[in-house]
């Protein structure tokens, strides 16, 4: 990996160099109910509207490469046949300018099912083939505990990092791609002092995590704790409103819905992100339903995530961004959830 | 309305023959079904439509699938809506009036009638009793939800009714689709909302404009309506806030008498 330093006044020429692409970024969205100010990932059209000193944004990186709602097909019907239309949705490169590792791992995990398994999913992997990364450090947040899941630095899956060094910014340069566009800004390689404000920057940032979640042999104590009566405590508390899905950066499961179009010439097959808490997600042809509890669905969410991910790749699918408990109405967070199971704290539910 | 032959796939399809009719309502939702200019041609060109007030002036009685909007309040009404469901082989409930009963319903929370009559129409002598869904007087086969109806969906029961393909609601709530807008939750914006206990499928039209849901779908499968509650406490909102919405197109009856007796504990 190679290092530069550069002034932070010539960040807008990196982002002028970059603007003949899409740029999505952390923009402001106003402020909550307390004054509290709102972040989201949006495009931007302008260098005034990137906030890189963002706290957090409500959702994750996915409406732009794991939309939502995504049309996988048309069909052209004629009188014994149809046409097939395929179509990834990837039309021009985007550079995401300033993710937190979190964002960042969160990616590499979902290449790892969507890109990296037998069955790539090509949908994913035109978006993501077609992404210039920025990252950014962050100021950890009282709900973040990445570091509890090994997720609070990135080694991987950024073209650039950023970190803030007061008057400078401290750049990892992570591909070739990025050097070239460095080299037409003003910069330069750090001096020894530099690095060791780099070191403590860092170190600072460490310090600053207050929330943890002990992790220590939870895929067994998931399996041991199976039939805990805290789960029957949070699946009373929660709406089964798959919020917390939709916020999560890494929950990829989805539904597959196709339509025929009013003048019965056309068709369209539509992919819907879904989520396992919603009250059919294990509803099979003929109507029964394995999860007809909430409580059920939201176990297996945490199994998911904290257990059978683990199990197949030796990471857990959780980067611990915290969205899930900070959107959750019902005040659902991951590091509750899981100390509860470990049997640790105060009776949450 | 006889337009060139439908086919699905080569296989030709049959054109159903289908009659519109409202009950006490405002019409909006079969204006709703006149609206989206740009598949309107083909939405009626789907249908043999026979009898549509709002569109056409000639009528017949003879159909096989019949739209209903409205809801019941008057003893004459009772009787034509047995007449249609005993000529139509389907009978669809369109808009909340029609599901629920609607925003007519809210009158039946004045447990004195007569008193409501001569507040709202004076000494001229009417007929109103309390509001019905049509369900509550006969079967009802199919039934499509919102305040107004929302056209993209009764365009989808259309094109699949007229295939022959199953038709499906969402089960799960508004936010679901809220999210899936990318939204700000009103709650953290410091507004009351419905959303996660109403079922989806209106592609969460008012959260997505900034205000918060009333339930006009009714409730989603299951809803979580005891934790609701707690959310609205926690957020500073009243159980009468709650009640407010929850009682107005009349979806949430069981849960409205739940939650009232609640209150008073």
């Amino acid at each position: 990996m190679l290092f530069r330093v550069f002034a932070k006044d010539q960040l807008i020429n990196l982002y002028d160099i970059l603007a003949v692409n899409h740029i999505v970024g952390p923009v402001s969205k106003g402020v909550d109910r307390h004054g509290a100010p709102l972040y989201d990932f949006d495009f931007i059209y302008d260098f005034a509207e990137l906030q890189l000193d963002y706290t957090a944004t409500i959702h994750s990186l996915k409406r732009f490469v794991l939309p939502p709602r995504e049309t996988l097909c048309t069909f052209d019907l004629q009188k014994d046949s149809w046409q097939k239309h395929v179509d990834f949705n990837a039309y021009k490169p985007t550079v995401y300018f300033g993710l937190h590792a979190c964002d960042i791992n969160a990616l590499n995990k979902l290449d790892k099912v969507l890109i990296g398994n037998v069955y790539p999913d090509p949908y994913y992997a035109a978006k993501r083939k077609n992404m210039f990364i920025i990252g950014v450090g962050c100021t950890p947040q009282p709900f973040c505990f990445c570091k509890s899941m090994g997720t609070d630095s990135v080694l991987h899956g950024f073209d650039l990092f950023l970190t803030d060094l007061g008057d400078s910014y401290f750049a990892e340069i992570h591909s070739a791609r990025a050097f070239a566009f460095m080299s037409s800004l003003e910069c330069r390689e750090p001096r020894h002092s530099e690095h060791l404000r780099f070191v403590e920057v860092n170190q600072e940032r460490m310090n600053r995590f207050t929330c943890h979640v002990d992790t220590t042999d939870l895929t067994k104590i998931l399996d041991l704790e199976f039939q805990a009566e805290v789960w029957q405590e949070w699946g009373r508390k929660c709406l089964s409103c798959g919020t917390c899905a939709n916020v999560c950066p890494t929950c990829y499961c989805y539904g597959i819905e196709e339509n025929v179009d009013l003048g019965l010439q056309h068709a369209t097959k539509t992919k819907h992100l879904y989520s396992c808490n919603l009250i059919d997600f294990a509803e099979v042809a003929g109507g029964h339903n394995f999860r007809p509890e909430s409580h059920d669905r939201l176990k297996y969410r945490y199994y998911h995530k904290h257990r059978g991910f683990v199990e197949a790749f030796e990471e857990s699918l959780c980067v611990g961004c915290g969205r899930c408990g900070q959107s959750c109405l019902a005040n659902i967070t991951v590091p509750e959830v899981i100390a509860s199971v470990r049997g640790e704290g105060a009776n949450h539910a | 309305m006889t337009a060139k032959e439908h086919t699905y796939l080569g296989v030709p399809v049959k054109k159903p023959k289908v009659a519109f009719f409202e009950f006490t309502s405002c019409e909006g939702c079969q204006l709703q079904l006149l609206n989206n200019e740009a598949t309107l041609v083909d939405f009626l060109a789907l249908l043999n439509i026979v009898n549509f007030r709002e569109a056409m002036s000639e009528q017949s009685d003879d159909y096989e699938i019949a739209f209903v909007e409205g809801s019941i309040t008057r003893d004459d009404e009772a009787e034509q809506l047995k007449e249609i469901r005993a000529r139509a082989q389907t009978l669809v409930a369109i808009g909340s009036c029609a599901c629920f009963g609607g925003v007519n319903q809210l009158k039946n929370r004045f447990n004195d009638l007569a008193w409501v009559k001569e507040q709202v129409y004076g000494s001229h002598p009417i007929e109103s009793r309390e509001a019905m869904p049509l369900s509550a007087i006969v079967p009802v086969d199919l039934e499509i939800y919102g305040c107004p109806i929302k056209k993209e969906e009764v365009e989808r029961v259309v094109t699949n009714l007229v295939l022959g393909k199953s038709i499906d609601y969402p089960k799960y709530p508004v936010c679901v689709e809220c999210k899936a807008n990318h939204n700000v939750c009103l709650f953290d914006l410091g507004q009351p909302c419905l959303g996660p206990i109403t079922r989806a499928g209106c592609d969460a039209w008012c959260p997505s404009n900034r205000l918060g849901c009333w339930g006009c779908r009714g409730p989603a499968e299951k809803p979580n309506v005891r934790q609701l509650r707690q959310i609205m406490h926690e957020h500073g909102f009243s159980d009468e806030q709650m009640l407010d919405r929850l009682e107005c197109f009349g979806g949430f009856g069981q849960y409205v008498s739940e939650l009232k007796s609640a209150s008073k504990e």
